[in-house]
């Protein structure tokens, strides 16, 4: 079986998202390329050739492929589709936007946030948050998947990868970029980060957020997470929101204070080694989930806390 | 211009769904159910792309069996103008949607669709994308922020490292987020007034479309039950844990 894995990148290289769903490709089969697309991205391709289970690397390079918008990377997949069994693609925002928009154009059906590869040809997915997990199998010949990250491990390096320059089809350039704001930060990516803290509603304000939880997530060399009663109310951004719509993240150690764990923002952490929950409602559901847990108010203990560590 | 807005009818978010013993799905009878969330929020959308003057009609759509026309209702009751149920039987996978929704798109030629991520049943976050594929009109997904303005769409998406914003030549596909808007309750005149307004019914046969599964579902299972724990009575007896009982510190 051959598999084309789309490949996300940044500055420091391969992104981490893509490590993982390489090793849900290689449960696939062996033959697994993969495909490095946009503008000035040889230093990429470079990095992915050295990802231990590529077997070849597909360079694509056009203007029209800068920021990975969606109908140009759809329009070039489709095109390289012929040569494959299964296209795959972590299920990031990117994954999740273009490999639809794929299946559709071959006239298939993708199987979203496969959590375990039964078969080559059958798959584990969560479905209702998490609540139930639903073993699909493709009837078609052509798969189209997109793997949830956090259940598989990133594939180390090692490889030596030949790399080909291929061609890009013209695309219908309609969509234009405008531009984007990323929120810088020193501290590990969420879904990479071997702890997570999470912080939620009792923490009253965007500047309590800051003050007692980044302290101990610099602390730990932790990511910061946030549940979505906390993103709402405008304490922690966007994309730090851990749940059944926001980040699946499956760290050695999530901490979640202050998250009282409804069933959507435990569907995005329960999947953690370690779950500890700092709450002061001895009956918060967060609870039912955690391998410790601390009933007390947030503001005692995480001074406590910083000076224990 | 129109607005076509897709509606599913889900297991209200706040049920938590119980696996049957047989292994064949979700337990659903008796189950209170509602409008997708994600979907609520695109009526939402459109309704005040209308109020705004950007939108001329709210055309909703729901596919499914005849009780979708409750859901149908409900965005009636929110301010839509009126709905079209498309009745499927049996198991219907996004693709299959996205193709009854390509043959209402051609019917009603609508400027904009907008329609919510993902439903949280099946979790798949791909209807959007495959109708945005199958009529060839651009897409922007996980939008918290639309702006309408000479024929184009502005949309500010949600994004894995932080916001990114994209210009649309419209007609186009825009799927939402939780935080483009929050949702209207329907007030009880509006919920009256909604009982007349029209929906028309047609079957996924009239419109030429088959919507046989592409997926076989082999079985539906528990997932692994994760055990509460212990309650530590201090910071001390925490880290002391965390650090020697657990060793992750």
């Amino acid at each position: 079986m051959t598999i084309l894995l789309l490949a996300e990148y940044d500055n420091a290289g391969i992104k981490d998202a893509t490590a993982r769903a390489l090793t849900a490709s290689m449960a696939l089969g062996d033959d697994v390329h993969l495909l490095v697309a946009g503008k000035n991205c040889a230093a990429a391709a470079a990095a992915g050739a050295k990802l231990a289970g590529v077997a070849r690397v597909l360079h694509a390079e056009a203007d029209s492929l800068a920021h990975h918008l969606s109908e140009p990377l759809a329009a070039l997949i489709v095109a390289l589709a012929p040569a494959y069994d299964a296209l795959v693609a972590a299920a990031t925002a990117t994954g999740k936007t273009v490999m639809p928009r794929v299946a559709a154009l071959l006239d298939t059906m993708q199987v979203s946030e496969v959590i375990k590869v039964v078969a080559p040809d059958t798959f584990e997915r969560p479905i209702y948050a998490g609540n139930a997990i639903e073993t699909v199998k493709c009837i078609g010949a052509k798969r189209v998947i997109t793997v949830r990250a956090a259940a598989f491990k990133a594939a180390g390096a090692g490889g030596a990868a030949p790399t080909e320059l291929i061609t890009v089809p013209a695309p219908p350039a309609r969509t234009e970029f405008v531009g984007a704001e990323l929120t810088r930060s020193e501290r590990p990516e969420l879904t990479a980060a071997r702890v997570v803290i999470s912080g939620g509603r009792a923490f009253q304000s965007a500047e309590n957020f800051r003050k007692y939880l980044e302290p101990l997530a610099d602390k730990l060399k932790a990511a910061v997470g946030a549940s979505r009663a906390a993103v709402d109310a405008g304490y922690a951004p966007n994309e730090l929101q851990v749940g059944q719509t926001g980040k699946v993240v499956a760290p050695e150690l999530y901490i979640a204070i202050g998250i009282s764990g409804a069933i959507q923002h435990l569907a995005g952490m329960k999947d953690a080694k370690v779950i500890v929950a700092i709450n002061k409602d001895p009956d918060a559901p967060i609870f039912s989930v955690a391998d410790y847990g601390l009933v007390g108010d947030l503001y005692q203990i995480l001074p406590e806390l910083m000076l224990a560590l | 211009m129109k607005v076509l807005v897709p509606v599913k009818r889900v297991v209200d978010f706040n049920v938590k769904v119980r696996v049957k013993a047989d292994g064949t799905g979700v337990d659903l009878a008796n189950v209170k159910m509602a409008m997708n969330p994600f979907d609520e929020i695109a009526v939402e959308e459109a309704l005040r792309l209308r109020e705004a003057g950007k939108a001329t009609e709210v055309i909703v759509v729901s596919v499914g069996e005849a009780t979708a026309a409750e859901t149908i209702r409900t965005a009636l009751a929110m301010g839509a103008d009126r709905g079209i149920l498309v009745k499927a039987e049996g198991r219907l996978e996004p693709l299959a949607v996205a193709k009854v929704l390509r043959a209402v798109a051609a019917r009603e030629q609508p400027g904009l669709a907008i329609l919510g991520k993902q439903a949280i049943d099946d979790d798949a976050n791909q209807t959007g994308q495959m109708l945005a594929a199958l009529l060839d009109w651009p897409i922007a997904t996980f939008a918290s922020k639309i702006v309408i303005e000479d024929s184009m769409a502005t949309v500010t998406r949600e994004i894995d490292g932080g916001h990114e914003t994209l210009r649309l030549p419209l007609p186009a596909v825009v799927t939402t987020d939780l935080r483009l808007n929050e949702p209207r309750y329907a007030s009880l005149p509006n919920i009256m007034k909604a009982k007349r307004k029209p929906i028309e019914e047609m079957t996924a046969a009239d419109l030429g479309v088959d919507t046989s599964p592409r997926l076989t579902v082999v079985k539906v299972t528990e997932p692994p039950a994760r055990r509460a724990g212990v309650k530590v009575a201090s910071v001390a007896e925490l880290v002391e844990r965390l650090r020697n009982e657990a060793g992750v510190l």
